[in-house]
């Protein structure tokens, strides 16, 4: 950015677990204090770096849970065949050292200040919502009203993340869940994957000029991304960010 | 120097070695897919195998192809990436048949498939019962993200060489690099020898 | 343009590394594939990471337009799908 002293180091850094803080049931927030951060937008991510006693290596990228200004934080989902995400969301303790380097991503981030009214639509697949959720931090810090949507795409209620915080729903920020495996009894909402019937209710008019940010597995992010597309969203105004098979990018 | 994770260690302990497991491999019981590009799906009325530069080309159809002698074997397969997987079922047709069909002089091939990827042998590694285009795997025609409709099959090299979506070989005097060799990849890949890379 | 399979990434996927190889961000670089000319954001294009290396393709023609491996602690970088990076 412009004009930007460039503070800390854009190498590994070796950062400390501040605190570790569960979700659900699979998926754990981790608090950093980094010694050299440069400070983020909203959106970017960080790369881990573990090394075993024996130098074995691993290396995976996280969305970052916070908003500038607040604490680094990401949120891991564990998944059971897994390398690195058993660690992070079992083993790790507050204390413990970890390398990291970031921020990183110019393309998935949103900077939208108090005097921004551009309406954002944001689009969620599971772990998704993580960088979607520093967005929506960010946009209560700054003091902006453009109004949000965002419709969070997830197997059931115990798997929502960040469940008090989006049930809060800030002033202007509309959250809709699908639940698309298991409901609770009387549930209203929507009950199945997305598809352009949803997108069609859910979705800004287009006229409004509004900014989508898609956000989880490939399948999800592809046929989200092609149904606004399809409603006339022009394509620069659809930002796409695909995670693996690891719930990463 | 990177501070050490505290209880991290890797997923996969390497297995014991002396036996049937390479150097620094792990056995899995899963078939990892690993691609470089998009799994192509050509239709098999499109499908061919050739095997170019020889006296004159041949070339089969599916039809064709499914009507040589075919082989059912076991065989031990090793990916560079340090998985092995042990008695995999493989149906397919052996390249010293394909290759006797062939009046050719040349030591060495490049392997080429839909997509575009291409990997180098030499031709004395493809002969002798050691290497197959293989049509099935595990008694079921093979999968699309696994190399369906076909692929090369030569278990005693590491499996980059067991080009997926094989379409051809073109035989040749000289020995050029396929798509990893040209990156840093082994131009032989022996993994009892662990030759990952070149130099190695 | 076809949907990208289960399990195939985006740019977004190598902001660390394009960090690691060219010193900066990259992934809102704007790259003309040389084979059919579209141009993308990094961010848009194809990634492909099968563990022997990353492979960056056109959305539009799958062209080959980056691959990156690590030997011995070294990356190859070989950019030469690209008509242009900017």
């Amino acid at each position: 950015m412009a004009g930007t002293a460039v503070r800390g180091r854009l190498t590994w850094q070796t950062a400390t677990v501040s605190a570790v803080m569960d979700e659900t049931s699979a998926v754990r927030t981790l608090s950093f204090e980094v010694p050299d951060w440069a400070g983020h937008r909203a959106g970017q991510h960080l790369d881990i770096r573990l090394t075993a006693d024996d130098g074995y290596r691993a290396e995976r990228s996280y969305s970052i849970a916070s908003a500038p200004g607040e604490p680094v934080a990401i949120t891991v989902e564990r998944l059971d065949d897994g390398e690195v995400s058993p660690y992070l969301t079992q083993d790790v303790q507050p204390g413990d050292e970890i390398e990291l380097r970031g921020p990183i991503g110019g393309y998935f981030v949103w900077d939208g200040g108090a005097s921004d009214s551009v309406p954002l639509l944001l689009l969620a697949g599971g772990s998704g919502v993580v960088p979607l959720r520093a967005m929506l931090r960010h946009r209560s810090r700054v003091g902006s009203s453009v109004p949000v949507r965002l419709l969070y795409s997830v197997r059931s209620l115990p798997d929502v993340i960040y469940r008090p915080e989006l049930s809060a729903e800030p002033d202007g920020v509309q959250v809709i869940y699908t639940l698309t495996r298991q409901q609770p009894p009387g549930w209203t909402g929507y009950a199945r994957r997305v598809d352009p019937a949803m997108i069609g209710e859910v979705a800004w008019p287009v006229a409004q000029a509004p900014l989508a940010y898609v956000c989880g597995p490939t399948n999800f992010v592809e046929g989200v991304a092609a149904d606004l597309v399809a409603l006339g969203y022009p394509p620069q105004r659809v930002k796409t960010e695909r995670f693996g098979a690891t719930g990463t990018p | 120097m990177s501070p050490i994770s505290r209880g991290f260690h890797r997923r996969h302990e390497e297995a014991e070695p002396a036996g049937r497991v390479p150097p620094g491999q792990y056995v899995t019981h899963d078939f990892p897919v690993l691609s470089a590009g998009p799994t192509p799906h050509t239709p098999l009325a499109n499908w061919t195998f050739s095997i170019e530069g020889g006296s004159s080309p041949v070339s089969w159809t599916w039809s064709e192809f499914q009507a040589l002698p075919t082989e059912t074997v076991t065989v031990d397969i090793h990916c560079v990436t340090r998985w092995s997987k042990l008695d995999t079922s493989w149906t397919g047709v052996s390249l010293d048949v394909l290759l006797d069909a062939v009046s050719y002089d040349d030591p060495y091939v490049l392997a080429f498939c839909d997509g575009g990827y291409t990997t180098n042998l030499p031709v004395a590694d493809l002969k002798g019962g050691k290497a197959w285009v293989a049509y099935n795997y595990d008694g079921k025609p093979l999968a699309p993200e696994h190399g369906g409709p076909a692929r090369l099959l030569v278990p005693h090299l590491y499996f980059w060489k067991s080009a997926k979506w094989v379409r051809g070989l073109r035989l040749r005097q000289t020995d050029v690099p396929g798509f990893w060799e040209m990156y840093g990849y082994h131009m032989y890949g022996d993994p009892w020898r662990e030759q990952r890379y070149a130099g190695d | 343009m076809r949907p990208l399979e289960d399990g195939v990434l985006d740019g977004n996927a190598i902001g660390g590394l394009l960090l690691e190889v060219f010193g900066t961000e990259m992934t809102v670089a704007t790259g003309t594939c040389g084979s059919c000319g579209m141009t993308a954001q990094v961010a848009e294009m194809a990634v492909y990471q099968p563990k022997l290396g990353t492979v960056v393709r056109c959305r539009k023609c799958d062209n080959v337009l980056m691959v990156f491996v690590e030997v011995r602690g070294v990356t190859c970088v070989d950019l030469w799908g690209l008509a242009q990076l900017a």
